[in-house]
């Protein structure tokens, strides 16, 4: 019996293979890795300055607008990028359907709740509240 | 029921155990090691910014740990550790272009990312440690 289906041969099977959205999780990767160069030397260097000083000054110079809104970036770019790399690890490592779901799940929450945890932090030291 | 079928024996595909040990084939686990130890690290940033937000006492707690033989030694690993791990994504974004597969060029990516990252943390350590006074 000839299909009636006037859907196109690749419309049928589009989304149906084992890719899904292997791009974006690749691009992704480039994407953070490319950010986080100069976030993280900028990181080390804030970090290093911060060396010594008492909580007030630190709070201070963690507060001031270009170095709150560099560090929202590194922590964003940061968590972001620890998402997808263990990702990959826990795809790669983990066999049982179960566990690489759960710790799937596990890691998105995770990475989720430092970065909003971080966020939070420098937002407060910003504005003071 | 039915019978089941005899087990075919299949050839494996080569893994770990199989490969020579080289020195890329290190520095690409070492890569995959690192990225892992950094994101624990990350609860000590994380642990940081929180403290720095809550006030004067839990800050304190902060520059307790850091101050203490395993709170530097953490630190030494974990700055190692994210130096190293940013030198080898340059590394990976080179191969991205299509270029530095040149098994020579291989070899020198991996040596310059190593050399790399433990001169990078010791000038870090040394203006950390001692033009700060972090050590002192």
């Amino acid at each position: 019996m000839k299909s009636t289906s006037i859907r196109t041969p690749i419309g049928k099977v589009r989304g149906l293979g084992s890719a899904k959205s292997g791009t974006e999780h690749w691009w992704e990767m480039r994407l953070t890795s490319i950010a986080l160069l100069p976030l993280t030397l900028a990181a080390i260097v804030i970090v290093i300055s911060l060396i010594g000083r008492n909580h007030a000054a630190v709070v201070q110079i963690l507060g001031s607008p270009l170095v709150a809104i560099t560090m929202l970036l590194w922590v964003y770019a940061v968590t972001l990028h620890m998402r997808l790399g263990l990702q990959s690890v826990i795809e790669d490592y983990v066999y049982g359907k179960a566990m690489k779901t759960g710790l799937l799940i596990g890691n998105t929450f995770l990475t989720i709740v430092l970065w909003l945890a971080c966020t939070y932090a420098i937002l407060k030291l910003s504005f003071g509240v | 029921m039915a019978e089941r079928p005899a087990r075919v024996e299949r050839p494996l595909s080569p893994h770990l155990q199989i490969y020579r040990l080289t020195f890329t084939f290190l520095m690409s686990g070492f890569h995959r090691v690192t990225g892992i130890v950094l994101y624990l690290g990350f609860l000590l940033v994380v642990w940081w910014l929180l403290a720095a937000a809550s006030g004067p006492n839990a800050y304190a707690w902060v520059q307790w740990f850091m101050s203490t033989w395993i709170g530097r030694l953490v630190l030494l690993g974990f700055s190692w550790g994210l130096i190293h791990h940013s030198l080898g994504g340059v590394r990976h974004l080179i191969w991205d272009t299509g270029s530095g597969f040149a098994p020579n060029e291989r070899e020198w990516l991996a040596r310059m990312t190593l050399i790399g990252s433990i001169s990078l943390t010791l000038v870090a350590w040394i203006v950390g440690g001692f033009v700060m006074g972090g050590l002192r």
